[in-house]
């Protein structure tokens, strides 16, 4: 009665780990749409100096008001048409972009820093500090986020870098929450433990412990903060209290169009589809990464 | 459950404390109310004056302690730009925006629940997908931008709402619409979470063994369960609802506590603004008490 | 008539990597206030079978059979209300874990009452009653108290008998019973499986018990089906299964157990090598045949027929027992 022997381990012959993540990567339809629609749009932002046909506050007043190129009256010398001052839309709508994806790349990295350091230490040493933090974390959720940045922004004068600045200075409630607990999870774990008993001193057990282990989630979390952080000061700026004219930002492009509303729908209409779609594709792609990481995540 | 309650509550005046010294703060460093009422033909002499005048030269803890002294029974101060006590505009406006923000919410609630349930009883078919995908795109519309093009269908194109105003209820029609859409993907893909795990659970398949209606397994002992979690969100999605509400109110001329808060901002007009970030976040604890509170109701584990 | 003929059942379940055989070919049958003991260890599919018999099976999982009567019924043929109605009717069930079965959010009375008033009409008061009723009848003191009480507030025991209370709202003619004891202290076993044999008579009631504790089949069951790999591999009465098992399984699942009075002390206990073959997939031959000490090359063959015995027993193998015990 000799020991039957068991099937072939699938691990020894069948896909590589990298491999597995990218057929899982080309079968999700919302990662590669939201990453296609993303490279656009960073491409834009990166190339808009080069790119861009005319200087996007330059006025050109015999032109105002052109109507875009699927338009009877467009023309390809301004395939998005021209706003009240004759300024250039498609050199506008690329200089947006590179405000947006600076804002919200930079804002998202701020908040994540705080949010980051101040989740793992309550995570990693518990007790007084975590208490501490927590209370910090409910103050923060206490406070009305749109009210404060905007009153911030509003009476220190707005501009890019104050914008940047308060956001990245209250939207760090996400990332503390989602690094504090899997933080907690790893030092469940017996790594934490063992490291510590060969001598490890602090700090390299976070780099080598825990940070490794909260990348995904901490990934996820700063692209929903950047989606966050982008419709955040389109709206601030809109409300006329984020960046200030002549500057080529979406949010603002829309409020100064407000009256053309029904005209020249355009003016709102590509800016707005332009902000929409920036936000679809980082939301898009995060959801696409948790899926994709962590699909037990999921449902 | 009682403990329970009193600690949750002396926590919620802590919270409000030290939140009132935040916003006191934040909004202290960030300009200047001298200035600001001096206005812009204000000499430096008149900035002195006002300073002294009002206060603003004494240590900004001081000025913290008067002004929540007063706050705390009643006296808000007076606008700078209304000349007006800004209890008095608080009392007028407060209730179109809370009015509109309980319709928001509910407007959400009876449009995200039944497709989050229907989403989680066929996962992967057609309706879930159509829910799920109208989640990803109720997230990326900016609010004002929807609100806008709103206006331009239902107020102008097919005049059947009007554009702005605050009169009648037809007003907080397209309001709601704009303020509630974005929090229905959240509460949606909540209750589908919710729900789908919950039909997992042991006491589903002995519900079903019972020879129970598909119907009354789903609605009286899925969602029974499933919707604990939905009313915590539902308090959080009210405070998120108070803030965007001020977007709402601006494209629509509607004349809540939102609205002044844009206007007192653009006057720079401190008290006003003071004042209503103490409001809102006042509300913002007490909701998330109540959540706190309700959700232990809820569960009859934690309330023995 | 029997009051139980299950023809042909078979459960097959899509997975991402196959089609799992979870039920294969099971026919049985069950008379009328007898208990039949389903044994076999995880994965040898006897939940599946019971599942598939009230149609609870879950969505990725199809059934498929000749027929499944019931008193003369085809539950094959009945749609989804019909078999609703029969459902804690005339045939109820009670599960393995009673910590999870119960609704945490809904008092023990509302969940009885509601047993019985989704099919019948009766007030609530005499709804309550027979609840108490029931209560007391399976052991729960102070019963009238009990029914405003939450599950949580009831131990393991304790919701196991109130789920075996539940079941008997009705007085269905047929319990199923899976692996009602597993998830319990062994003390508390005892006394579940004699309520379930002193019910079943007061209740006039046949039973189905799934158990992987040949101690309890030996117990309880009148007769008992062995289920190996999906398949039923051994059916017979109690007495003579256990006396003269026919099938391979069956001798190395006794030869595991220590028996008082045959097991010598001392004596190493049997174990049968290896493990279960996975179902996924086609599956040809005898499925025993990697762990038997009889395999031959037949056995790789084509499936293997029941062969049914004179005296109403049968086994799945290819050797006859007397062939068996000559090699």
């Amino acid at each position: 009665m000799e020991p039957v022997a068991i099937t072939v381990s699938d691990v020894a012959f069948g896909p590589t780990p990298a491999r597995k993540l990218l057929r899982r990567i080309a079968a999700h339809h919302g990662f590669i749409l939201g990453a296609a629609i993303l490279a656009v749009m960073v491409a834009m932002a990166l190339l808009a100096p080069m790119v861009a046909p005319y200087d996007p506050n330059h006025q050109d007043l015999l032109h105002r008001l052109t109507p875009p190129i699927w338009h009877a009256k467009g023309t390809w010398a301004h395939p998005l048409g021209t706003d009240q001052f004759g300024r250039d839309y498609w050199s506008r709508i690329l200089f947006g972009a590179h405000i947006s994806l600076m804002i919200g790349f930079i804002a998202a990295i701020i908040s994540g820093l705080i949010g980051t350091t101040l989740g793992v230490a309550a995570g990693y040493f518990g007790g007084k500090i975590d208490a501490a933090v927590t209370l910090l974390l409910t103050i923060r959720l206490s406070m009305p986020v749109v009210l404060v940045a905007l009153a911030v922004v509003g009476l220190t004068g707005g501009s890019l870098s104050v914008v940047i600045m308060v956001l990245g200075f209250l939207l760090w409630d996400r990332f503390l929450v989602v690094t504090r607990s899997a933080t907690m999870q790893i030092r469940k774990t017996g790594y934490v433990t063992a490291a510590r008993a060969v001598g490890c001193s602090t700090a390299r057990i976070v780099l080598s412990e825990i940070l490794p282990n909260i990348i995904n989630p901490l990934v996820v979390v700063i692209t929903l903060e950047m989606a966050h952080a982008v419709i955040l000061e389109a709206s601030l700026s809109f409300l006329g209290m984020g960046v200030q004219p002549p500057t080529p930002e979406w949010g603002l492009m829309i409020a100064e169009s407000k009256n053309y509303l029904l005209f020249d729908p355009w003016l709102i209409g590509i800016p707005g589809t332009a902000l929409f779609l920036l936000v679809m594709s980082i939301n898009l792609l995060g959801d696409g990464i948790r899926d994709v990481t962590a699909p037990e995540a999921r449902n | 459950m009682l403990a329970f309650a009193i600690r949750r509550v002396v926590l919620a005046a802590i919270v409000a404390f030290a939140v009132s010294i935040v916003g006191f703060g934040l909004l202290r460093l960030s300009g200047d109310p001298a200035i600001a009422m001096a206005g812009p033909s204000g000499t430096s002499a008149d900035i002195a004056h006002i300073r002294h005048e009002y206060g603003f030269d004494k240590p900004l803890p001081v000025q913290y302690w008067n002004w929540m002294r007063r706050a705390v029974s009643g006296n808000l101060g007076d606008s700078y730009y209304f000349r007006m006590p800004v209890t008095t505009m608080l009392e007028q406006r407060l209730p179109i925006t809370l009015t509109l923000g309980v319709c928001a919410l509910l407007f959400a609630l009876v449009l995200s629940l039944p497709l989050g349930v229907l989403a989680a009883l066929r996962p992967n078919s057609w309706m879930d997908r159509v829910a799920l995908t109208l989640s990803v795109v109720g997230q990326a519309l900016p609010s004002f931008w929807f609100g806008l093009m709103l206006i331009v269908l239902l107020g102008v194109m097919f005049p059947i709402l009007p554009p702005s105003g605050s009169g009648s209820w037809q007003h907080f029609v397209m309001p709601t619409i704009v303020l509630g859409y974005y929090a229905t993907p959240a509460f949606m893909r909540l209750t589908r979470t919710g729900m789908l795990e919950v039909l997992q659970s042991d006491y589903i398949r002995t519900a079903r063994a019972k020879g129970l209606p598909r119907w009354r397994v789903v609605l009286k002992h899925a969602l029974r369960n499933a919707i604990i979690p939905v009313v915590s969100l539902a308090a959080v999605q009210f405070g998120f609802m108070l803030g965007g509400s001020i977007i709402v109110e601006t494209v629509f001329g509607l004349g809540g506590a939102g609205y002044l808060a844009w206007e007192s901002i653009s006057r720079a007009d401190f008290p006003t603004v003071q004042a209503i970030v103490l409001v809102y976040s006042g509300f913002y604890i007490v909701l998330t008490l109540l959540a706190d509170l309700a959700n232990a109701w809820l569960d009859p584990r934690m309330r023995g | 008539m029997a009051l139980l003929d299950v023809r042909n059942l078979s459960v097959d379940i899509r997975l991402a990597g196959g089609e799992l055989h979870g039920v294969r070919d099971v026919s049985f049958t069950l008379e009328k206030r007898k208990t039949l003991g389903v044994v076999g260890e995880s994965g040898s599919g006897k939940s599946l079978t019971a599942l598939a018999l009230m149609n609870l099976l879950p969505h990725a999982a199809r059934r498929a059979a000749q027929a499944i009567y019931f008193d003369g019924v085809d539950f094959c043929r009945l749609s989804e209300k019909e078999m609703q109605a029969v459902r804690g009717n005339s045939v109820a069930m009670i599960f393995q874990e009673p910590m999870t079965c119960l609704n945490p959010s809904y008092t023990i009375g509302d969940q009885l009452i509601e047993a019985l008033r989704a099919h019948r009409d009766v007030s609530s008061t005499a709804a309550r009653e027979r609840a108490v009723f029931l209560l007391q009848k399976v052991g729960i003191t102070g019963a009238a108290h009990r029914l405003r009480q939450y599950p949580h507030q009831l131990s393991g025991g304790l919701r196991q008998r109130v789920m075996i209370a539940m079941a008997l709202m009705c007085g269905p003619r047929l319990l199923i019973a899976d692996e009602p004891t597993t998830a319990l202290d062994v003390t508390i076993q005892a006394e579940i499986l004699h309520l379930l044999v002193d019910l079943k008579r007061e209740f006039d009631m046949a039973l189905i018990l799934i158990t992987h504790d040949l101690g309890v089949v030996a117990h309880v069951a009148d007769d008992v089906a062995v289920m190996y790999g999906g398949q039923i591999v051994e059916t017979g009465p109690v007495e003579q299964l256990f006396e003269r098992p026919l099938h391979p399984y069956t001798e190395g699942l006794l030869a595991c157990i220590p028996i008082p009075g045959k097991t010598r002390p001392g004596e190493p206990l049997g174990s049968i090598p290896g493990t279960v073959p996975t179902l996924i997939g086609d599956t040809a031959g005898c499925t025993f045949r990697n762990r038997c000490s009889h395999a031959q090359p037949e056995c790789a063959s084509d499936d293997v027929a029941l062969v049914r015995t004179a005296d109403g027993r049968s086994y799945r193998c290819c050797l006859t027992p007397a062939q068996r015990a000559v090699r």
